[in-house]
């Protein structure tokens, strides 16, 4: 296992927090009635986003689905404008169209917040496409999640990602869950990593808690995928802590199993001991970060609650060019 | 400082809800995360969790009310070391500072009487006994009354078993016919799709649902391909007797991908049959006529109706034919035609033009391949004028089909144009004004009904 600088520590703790707080206020919001439709939060998962981040550079591409708050603002996307998409405000990513499962940020690679279950793997394979057709040195991070591995599309992404040798990886969150139902419920084979054996794709299973693991695996397979050395497969082994969106009422699994995992693996938790033992940063210094994490979601909240809504003219914008 | 803690909205379509359960009392220390209370939607029982860590002073609203409305005031929770002050209202919790149409309550439901009003004008009942049920009960009831009658009907589709439905329509079917009918798939549309439809044509009769149509796209080649050609491709000899169903259109603030109505895209399909009901009876009987049905049938359903309650006969074997039209309403001076939750509309409008001297006939296509253009003709002949009513884009849509034919099949009776009451031609926006811009709503149906009367805009 690689160790961290301590400056990454701090990192990697105020990263994730950052998200984690900002998933919490978009829960609340949610409660108020500010957010409407679906909303699937990111919480328990944040190591994933934020180490692979830390693999990549700038100009490298990210696409997901529509569990993307996460990797928005791991891309360095601003976290007002993110919420302002979630509560559908002219000041969103998407200027209110997208909503929480449709937003793009060109100027930071990030393709999207797409809300069809396994459409990003084609997508994102497209995009390896487009930097190899160019000759550039640009990989595509293409995430998905466990339910979404089952798809067709993702073997037909495969086998062509494989065959014209495509600087992409797919990065496959198994949180173990796909809406109520289990990877054991839906899955003939649970590991993922092995599912592009058939073409020859190689890959990993990660520790998906703990932000170091998945930076390590990020940084071969982005340098393998960077000099020519085609797709591969990185399935990180993670958790959500909250229902599949803000209206699933999780009876699929035990309070205790979600308890479990927080008290056992939480990933903030982790880089927060590491910082305290190795004398890196104090409590106090910890807590300090907490206050600056949770003022940027609660600025970004109030932003978004008032910021206007859209133009009406709005409506019939952007439909073609 | 003392924060209020507000109902939550548990669900995009949640307006209110029961609260079920308290699991702490006035005095329990609460940190983040700890269950707090129970609360009961429609469609399922929620736990809520606590935000902040701190001590729950009063609990303002008890366990078993119900009907509490989204952003009621439920408790307050002190921070360490505060005291309850009866005089000082507390700070509510970031008090929704929204004056402003923001989270707009979803559409609120159609008021009772308006359904009752609608079916009881059919007549379509008699004198039958009635009972209440909601949509999405009636389709559940359809689906097990099928099973039971037949070995051969299965039901499969993701997350309908175990967690009883993403919309609880397959409710209680695993408890009664086990998981060799009631069938989880994982999320691979277009593979469960055509296993069914290999299914159907060995003789089995599947039932297979969609979580939304939108994620049908994904298998639209085996329902039209597989599906909807293999009788005339085999001359004959082999077809599916098969119902795909599921929520179709737009359900609430889900945005473009998720919000899409697919009725004339199934209707211009020789070799399905389209069923697209709205009252409860009519989802019941139709979707036992669909299962008994020896063809392909495209069931669509439509969330914002499951939960909304209508009086239906209380008979063992209740069939509506496929193919068959209703007059929900009987008038004389323009014929509103509409399908599922257009009828909403269009009902709601019948009344209003009514109070302004317009006598509505509104007839509930229920059918829309093959439709039945003779109740529609028949009805146009009397008032020589129609609206069309629907959720969907207004291009090639059931509305452009039905005021086509209407001009070419009975054009010597018309005193104005056919017209069409969509929703916009734009993919639906997330944001709350811009989505109601999107949609047709009532206004829409009365003024166009106005232009067609010549009446001046009130
Ligand atoms: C094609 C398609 N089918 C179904 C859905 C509904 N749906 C949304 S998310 C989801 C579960 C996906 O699970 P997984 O891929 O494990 O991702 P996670 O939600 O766990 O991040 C389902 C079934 C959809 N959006 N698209
Ligand atoms: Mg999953």
């Amino acid at each position: 296992m690689i160790e961290f600088t301590p400056e990454r520590e701090l990192e990697a703790y105020r990263e994730m927090l950052k998200i984690r707080r900002f998933e919490e206020k978009a829960g609340q919001l949610y409660g108020m009635g500010f957010i409407g439709g679906f909303c699937h939060l990111y919480i328990g998962q944040e190591a994933v986003v934020v180490g692979m981040q830390m693999s990549i550079d700038k100009g490298d591409q990210v696409i997901t689905t529509y569990r993307d708050h996460g990797h928005m603002l791991a891309c360095g996307m601003d976290p007002k404008g993110v919420m302002a998409e979630l509560t559908g405000r002219r000041g969103g990513y998407s200027k209110g169209k997208g909503g929480s499962m449709h937003m793009f940020s060109l100027e930071k690679n990030f393709y999207g917040g797409h809300g069809i279950v396994g459409a990003s793997a084609p997508l994102g394979s497209g995009l390896a496409f487009a930097n190899k057709y160019r000759g550039n040195d640009r990989v595509c991070l293409t995430y998905f999640g466990d339910g979404a591995a089952n798809q067709g599309q993702v073997y037909e992404s495969f086998n062509m990602a494989k065959l014209w040798d495509l600087p992409v990886i797919y990065v496959i969150e198994n949180n173990k869950y796909g809406m109520g139902t289990s990877i054991e419920r839906s899955s003939a084979t649970t590991d993922f990593s092995n599912r592009g054996a058939s073409f020859d794709i190689k890959g990993e299973q990660v520790d998906g808690m703990d932000v170091r693991a998945v930076k390590e695996a990020g940084d071969k397979a982005v340098k393998r995928a960077r000099e020519g050395g085609g797709p591969y497969i990185l399935e990180m082994l993670t958790y959500r802590y909250r229902g599949h969106s803000m209206s699933d009422p999780a009876k699929y699994r035990t309070r205790e199993e979600v308890q479990k995992v927080r008290q056992d693996s939480d990933p903030i938790e982790q880089v927060k001991k590491r910082i305290i033992a190795d004398g890196i940063a104090s409590a106090d210094e910890l807590k300090a970060i907490d206050k600056e994490m949770k003022a940027i979601a609660a600025n970004a909240a109030e932003f978004a609650q008032a910021d206007p809504e859209p133009d009406a003219a709005e409506l019939y914008t952007d439909i073609l060019r | 400082m003392a924060t209020e803690i507000l109902m939550p909205a548990l669900s995009p379509t949640m307006e209110e809800g029961k609260l079920a359960r308290w699991l702490v009392k006035e005095g329990d220390e609460i940190a983040a995360g700890d269950i707090i209370a129970e609360i009961e939607t429609d469609k399922a029982t929620m736990e809520i969790e606590a935000i902040e860590d701190g001590k729950l002073a009063k609990v303002l609203i008890a366990e078993g009310a119900e009907g509490v409305k989204v952003n009621t005031p439920i408790a307050i929770v002190l921070e360490d070391g505060e005291e309850l002050d009866d005089t000082a209202a507390p700070e509510p919790a970031a008090a929704p500072t929204e004056p402003e149409p923001v989270a707009a309550p979803i559409e609120a439901p159609v008021s009772a009487p308006v359904v009752k009003a609608a079916i009881e004008g059919s007549k379509i009942f008699g004198d039958t006994a009635m009972v209440e049920v909601t949509v999405r009960e009636a389709l559940r009831d359809a689906m097990a009354e099928e099973m039971r009658r037949d070995e051969g009907v299965f039901v499969m589709g993701e997350e309908v078993a175990e967690y009883q439905g993403a919309y609880k329509v397959t409710q209680g079917l695993l408890a009664e016919f086990g998981e060799k009918r009631v069938i989880d798939t994982p999320i691979t549309e277009h593979g469960f799709a055509g296993i069914a439809v290999g299914a159907a044509f060995a003789g089995l009769k599947p039932v297979v649902e969609f979580m939304t149509w939108n994620f049908a796209m994904q298998a639209i080649d085996h329902i039209i391909n597989s599906a909807a050609k293999t009788l005339y491709m085999s001359g004959g000899q082999m077809s599916s007797s098969i119902v795909f169903r599921g929520p179709n259109g737009a359900a609430s603030r889900v945005g473009a991908q998720h919000s899409q109505d697919y009725s004339s895209w199934y209707a211009q399909v020789p070799g399905l049959k389209v069923v697209a009901p709205y009252s409860a009876a009519d989802a019941k009987g139709l979707l036992k006529a669909a299962i008994r049905d020896p063809n392909p049938i495209i069931f669509l359903e439509h969330e914002m109706v499951y939960g909304q309650s209508f009086e239906i006969p209380d008979v063992d074997d209740l069939i509506v034919p496929i193919g068959k039209a209703a007059i929900v309403r009987q008038g004389r001076d323009v014929t509103l035609v509409s399908f599922s939750r257009g009828m909403q509309l269009a009902n709601e409008a019948a009344i209003i033009l009514a109070e302004q001297g317009i006598d509505a006939e509104v007839i509930d296509l229920r059918t829309l391949r093959p439709l039945d253009m003779e109740t529609v003709l028949t009805s146009v002949r009397k008032t020589n004028r129609i609206v069309t009513v629907e959720e969907a884009w207004p291009i090639a849509s059931i509305g452009s089909e039905i005021c086509s034919r209407v001009t070419c099949e009975a054009f010597d009776y018309l005193d104005a144009p056919p017209t069409k009451v969509n929703c916009k031609d734009v993919p639906m926006p997330y944001a709350a004004n811009l989505e109601k811009l999107a949609l047709p709503n009532v206004d829409d149906v009365v003024s166009a009904v106005k232009s067609v009367c010549y009446r001046d805009k009130a």
